[in-house]
């Protein structure tokens, strides 16, 4: 408990939680609208893209300074994108292909760059290649600041462009339709997921950045069908997730944050889709189970009746699949067919269920009971 | 008198995707207050029509006047616009009454928050789509017939004085059809026009009162006494006409 206590004291720690919760809230509120746009990949790409900024910007300005190693990540997260939409648009290669090419590459040259200023005589380069996974430990007063303003800005935003957001998220085609320029508002939403992503840089690191924008969203949208809901949900998991990693990988100094965050976040969207309340599987198949009532033997003679009728002369019978589509209502009908048979009505071959000649008659008694 | 311009006149239209043309050389004009329906079979360019006049397809050639004026930015909220309904997810976390509100996001600033009369306005389209039971209905649950509903409102709360529809029967069962004729007239009434993809050719002539045939080409337009004609259907489906009865519900190209 006293060391809890010095823990929670201790002014590196409060920071490095501080600062790392904060990446996950302002990571999972905008991640809500990269998830639901289907742009998770683009976000992973736009991460790993930020490596050789990080790496140029140290070099141009010789300072491991979080502002300036932001801008330079930005600067070469936003290049790939817009490498990514023209190669999109001028060639044959899809989006896809594209964004798999740019990660691939913007990565490569970080990784090469990284290994070469190994040789350089600055001493202070040790700890760039902390960057790819993240080191939350060395988070201090000012890179918090520096976090704290850039999530404010990208949240008040986000706030601000509420309803603009949303609907070009759900229906482009409507929202450029009644007047919103959409091209530009895509392109902000693209430079809010570079901002929110070179955040993570330095305690998340380029790897696993990507999980902090749409791990929380896919936890969140389990247990809400309201989009206001799920970006405070995917807030509230981001921001547990980072503080969280943030203290594990705080008590040792070899535990990277990156990858226990993503622990952590991996464990709540699996929880949250298991018994996420309004999608989780949980609830999913009780209500599954409850809807699915025990179909009726009449309704079930029924149907196999204008089923064979349907099919005279042709098929000889009908798989249970079959009934219980032609029953409808994703009705259990195994119970119904195996008392039409106890009563000689109904009888099955290799897995096909056809009606006795007794079944037949009684089945069209009950079709004429039914006009009459 | 002044004569009234039309609304909506579509001059040598040619719209192409990769080099081919989707729609070539079209003129078309829809004078104010009527129904067009607009017919032909599947890759014939209904929806690219559609969406070349609300401006989300950059045509190769001709214009596009609204209300007699270059349609543009400033036309925007005299056009109401349903999109097919299969062009968007409608797993996204949001109710029904929501989606029938972004018809008028686009009234006010940055700072404008959706006022009473926007929600009195919602309200009203809902119940005239007969949606008001399901209001907070979260989409993802409606049916095809209830999601064509929901677009429909949402045009109707744009308050426009011209409509373009695409397929917005498709999906639709007959009762729920009807009904969303009984909406058109009354749109009619209210001296507004629309311009609506129709694939039920058997239907067309009791729905709409113009009618417009294209096959990439306008094979004809006009009253739907005169251009829906059995010569016109012929060349607008080919010879064999096989549309004549019901068509498969599939989505236009």
């Amino acid at each position: 408990m006293e060391t809890f206590l010095q823990f929670l004291n201790d002014y590196t720690l409060r920071n490095v939680l501080l600062g790392t919760a904060w990446i996950g809230v302002v990571g999972g509120s905008l991640g809500t609208f990269a998830f639901l746009r289907r742009q998770s990949l683009l976000g992973d790409v736009i991460s790993h893209a930020t490596l050789p900024g990080v790496v140029l910007a140290f070099l141009a300005w010789q300072r491991r300074d979080i502002g300036v190693l932001m801008v330079g990540a930005a600067g070469t997260g936003l290049l790939a994108t817009a490498l990514i939409q023209v190669v999109d648009t001028r060639t044959n290669i899809k989006r896809d292909g594209a964004m798999g090419v740019a990660l691939a590459v913007f990565f490569g040259v970080g990784v090469l760059l990284l290994s070469m200023i190994q040789n350089l005589p600055t001493a202070s380069q040790a700890g760039l290649d902390k960057f790819i996974f993240g080191q939350a430990a060395a988070l201090v007063q000012s890179d918090v600041t520096v976090l704290l303003v850039v999530g404010g800005v990208v949240l008040v935003v986000l706030l601000l462009l509420w309803r603009e957001l949303k609907i070009i998220t759900f229906d482009p085609d409507f929202a450029r339709a009644t007047g919103f320029r959409v091209t530009i508002l895509e392109g902000g939403i693209v430079t809010l997921i570079v901002g929110t992503t070179v955040m993570g840089l330095q305690t998340v690191g380029v790897i696993l950045m990507s999980a902090m924008l749409i791990a929380p969203a896919a936890a969140a949208r389990q247990w809400t069908d309201r989009l206001s809901i799920m970006v405070l949900i995917a807030a509230v998991v981001g921001g547990a997730s980072g503080a969280a990693g943030a203290a594990v990988s705080a008590f040792g100094p070899q535990i990277p944050t990156g990858p226990v965050v993503v622990l952590v976040l991996t464990a709540l969207v699996l929880v949250s889709l298991f018994l996420g309340r309004k999608r989780g599987l949980v609830w999913h198949w009780r209500r599954q189970r409850r809807s699915r009532k025990l179909a009726d033997p009449n309704t079930v003679l029924g149907a196999l009746g204008a089923l064979e009728s349907a099919h005279a002369g042709t098929v000889r019978g009908h798989p249970k699949a079959v009934v219980r589509m032609a029953v409808g209502q994703s009705a259990q009908v195994g119970q119904a067919l195996a008392a039409l048979r106890k009563a000689g009505l109904a009888d099955e071959h290799d897995g096909d269920w056809s009606l006795t000649e007794r079944g037949r008659s009684e089945a069209v008694r009950l079709a004429r009971d039914q006009r009459g | 008198m002044q004569t009234m311009p039309p609304a909506l006149e579509v001059n040598d239209l040619t719209v192409a995707y990769r080099d081919k043309p989707v729609l070539w050389d079209v003129d078309l004009q829809v004078p104010t207050g009527v129904l067009m329906a607009v017919v032909g079979p599947n890759g014939a360019g209904k929806t690219t029509l559609i969406k070349a006049v609300m401006g989300l397809m950059q045509p190769a050639a001709g214009s596009v006047q609204v209300f007699g004026e270059p349609a543009g930015r400033q036309q925007v909220r005299r056009i109401g616009y349903v999109p097919q309904r299969t062009s968007v997810d409608w797993d996204f976390p949001t109710s029904v009454r929501d989606v029938v509100a972004m018809g008028r996001y686009n009234r006010g600033g940055l700072w404008r928050r959706a006022d009473r009369r926007d929600a009195e306005r919602v309200a009203r389209a809902l119940a005239t789509v007969d949606m008001e039971d399901l209001a907070d209905r979260q989409i993802s649950e409606l049916s095809g017939g209830q999601q064509q509903r929901v677009f429909l409102a949402r045009a109707l709360v744009q308050d426009s004085d011209l409509y373009l529809m695409d397929e917005p029967f498709q999906g639709v069962d007959a009762v729920t059809e009807q009904s969303m004729v009984a909406v058109l007239r009354r749109l009619q009434e209210q001296g507004r026009t629309v311009l609506a993809v129709h694939h039920d050719l058997r239907t067309a002539p009791a729905y709409f009162d113009w009618v417009a045939l294209l096959n990439v080409r306008l094979i004809a337009s006009g009253p739907m006494a005169t251009a829906f004609s059995e010569c016109n259907l012929r060349e607008t489906f080919g010879g064999s006409a096989p549309e004549w009865t019901t068509p498969p519900a599939t989505t236009a190209a």
